[in-house]
């Protein structure tokens, strides 16, 4: 099934114009509502309109995470406050996390997207959804459910946690279709198959999971405990959400990217190189319609490839393959993406704490932990060499951890040259 | 008349108070008196050494996390009641013990007790006016 017939079966060439079409105004928006992107076009001797076409977007400078954080928290945005309707975040600490801003048409166009997306999944009004993406700053939520309403189908908010009452309502209410990161769905199964419940019994058909790096052998897990069909959905707050891209239920091969909104690249993360489909690259997204927080060229920091070959659904958009690496030091813990460098911002607010540090991160059945360590200083026992300060140092840590990066850490103090291979600061023991 | 001991940040795993007494042995420090407190994941060692400096310096050099600590140390008879007479005077005042460790001093007559409170300077005082025998540092560290 497809929701939007008319764009999502467009043919390339009207895409193609299209896009260019869309790419120009957005140019031209931004040049003049955005100082930021004034600047960095003018140090690049770019002006909006020399970009005539698709090709002539490789000129454009790119926007990075960093320029995120530097502009934070409205420096992006393109219209004035009181035409946003709606701010989501990433976490981190202000040096890091990044702002997002919706007017009400760019709230409409992601439900669109997220509309599209469930209906490429065989989702209809008939459907109940159990949503347990995060809801709150975090698009995952919300970005779901917007969607999930526009098509008329009933939406249980679940949010993510308590696991018995999340079991509960998949028995209770009948869902038939459950949205939450791939890790998350195998905890539930891994819960409730502890209490006896057999979660091939429940209603569920469809599971929709994104926001996290998961493989076929993940999908395969899910599919068969569940006895669900599992599809990919792939997004980025910092773009829009939810909703940029969708496996579709007839193809199952890679992720249909809607183009009338996006315009897809891959570069060479070394080399800044544009690299011809269907070359694993990293993906750089332009948004093409978006109205408070348009980003020209934004580097996602997530490798895949483009997939050109025509697909058995229908759609004619360009589909890229399921992200399994990144192309910096980003981790993504139970769905949360965290930076080396927002745990080291964390540790010199904390006195007593150097900034070297160890982060292990590994699986814990189907969830993932992670462990830090990190060295003290003799400032640790301020005046009174007790236990007491120590701890309190370590709760700290803890709690600024959850606080700003939303992350549940297990912590452990450690003297100088602790650590095992001390230059390794992130260890990743998952496999994805 | 405050005393100056030693605390030594250690993590709760085999070999690290090793290393931390062979620091000291290498060093010809000799030990007063110590305590050990612990969490499952660390430790914190405190010592009364005889030369506090060196002791300091020595752990430092050799990648120990340390920390000079004042407290204060009471010397009563070795006899029942003995720790009760400086307990009832502090509570007296309002001041909170952190923490304490004892030992008996060569003759075997007396017991030195090792405080830490929340608020030293007030804790001396009022010992004293008690007649409450406070030793200082310098003499603790060479008994």
């Amino acid at each position: 099934m497809i929701y939007n017939e008319e764009f999502e079966t467009m043919p390339r060439e009207v895409i193609k114009a299209l896009q260019a079409k869309r790419l120009q105004q957005t140019l031209e928006r931004v040049y003049h509502t955005v100082g930021f992107y004034k600047k960095s076009f003018d140090a690049a001797k770019i002006k909006p309109d020399a970009i005539k076409s698709i090709a002539d977007m490789q000129r454009l400078p790119f926007t990075t995470r960093k320029d995120l954080g530097d502009n934070y928290p409205f420096g992006l945005f393109a219209v004035p406050m009181n035409n946003v309707v709606r701010l989501h975040a990433a976490s981190g600490t202000s040096g890091r996390s990044a702002v997002f801003g919706y007017t009400k048409r760019d709230i409409e166009t992601w439900s669109d997207l997220v509309a599209r997306s469930l209906v490429a999944a065989g989702i209809t009004k008939n459907d109940i959804i159990h949503n347990a993406f995060g809801y709150g700053l975090f698009t995952g939520g919300l970005g779901l459910h917007y969607g999930a309403e526009k098509i008329g189908a009933s939406v249980i908010p679940m949010s993510g946690g308590d696991v018995k009452r999340q079991l509960m309502i998949l028995q209770d209410f009948g869902p038939t279709v459950l949205c939450s990161t791939p890790s998350y769905a195998l905890h539930l199964a891994e819960e409730g198959t502890a209490m006896g419940l057999d979660m091939k019994s429940l209603k569920l058909r469809v599971g929709i999971f994104g926001a996290e790096l998961w493989n076929d052998t993940t999908r395969d897990e899910i599919e068969k405990t569940f006895g669900i069909t599992a599809l990919n959905l792939f997004g980025l707050s910092e773009v829009i959400g939810p909703g940029m891209a969708m496996e579709c239920l007839e193809g199952r091969n890679g992720m249909h990217v809607f183009e009338d909104h996006f315009i897809v690249e891959t570069i060479d993360p070394k080399t800044e190189e544009v690299l011809p489909e269907g070359s694993e690259g990293e993906l750089v997204f332009t948004t093409l319609t978006k109205e408070a927080n348009p980003l020209i060229r934004y580097r996602t920091g997530d490798l895949s490839k483009l997939i050109t070959e025509p697909c058995r659904c229908g759609r004619t958009h360009i589909k890229m393959e399921r992200v399994l690496k990144r192309s910096d030091d980003m981790l993504i813990i139970r769905g949360v993406n965290v930076f080396p460098s927002q745990i080291e911002a964390i540790l010199v607010d904390i006195e007593g704490l150097e900034p070297n540090y160890q982060v292990i991160v590994d699986k814990a059945g189907a969830l993932d932990v992670l462990d830090l360590q990190v060295e003290v200083n003799d400032k640790i026992f301020s005046d009174s060499g007790s236990i007491k300060q120590l701890q309190k140092i370590e709760q700290r840590l803890i709690k600024d951890m959850r606080d700003y990066l939303g992350i549940s850490a297990r912590v452990k103090l450690v003297q100088p040259n602790a650590l095992k291979n001390a230059d390794a600061k992130i260890i990743d023991k998952r496999r994805i | 008349m405050k005393v100056e001991q030693i605390s030594v940040f250690l993590e709760n795993k085999p070999g690290t108070l090793e290393h931390a007494t062979r620091v000291l042995k290498e060093a010809d420090i000799n030990i007063r008196t110590l305590s050990v407190a612990e969490t499952v994941d660390f430790g914190i060692l405190r010592l009364i050494v005889n030369d506090v400096e060196k002791a300091n310096s020595v752990l430092k050099e050799n990648g120990f996390r340390v920390s000079k600590t004042p407290v204060v140390a009471v010397e009563v008879p070795d006899k029942p009641g003995g720790l009760h007479s400086i307990m009832e005077v502090v509570s007296k005042e309002g001041i909170n013990v952190e923490y304490l460790y004892a030992f008996v001093e060569k003759s075997g007559e007396n017991a030195i007790i090792i405080f830490r409170f929340d608020n030293p300077e007030k804790a001396i005082d009022a010992l004293l006016k008690k007649n409450l025998t406070v030793i200082p540092g310098e003499k603790l560290y060479q008994f």
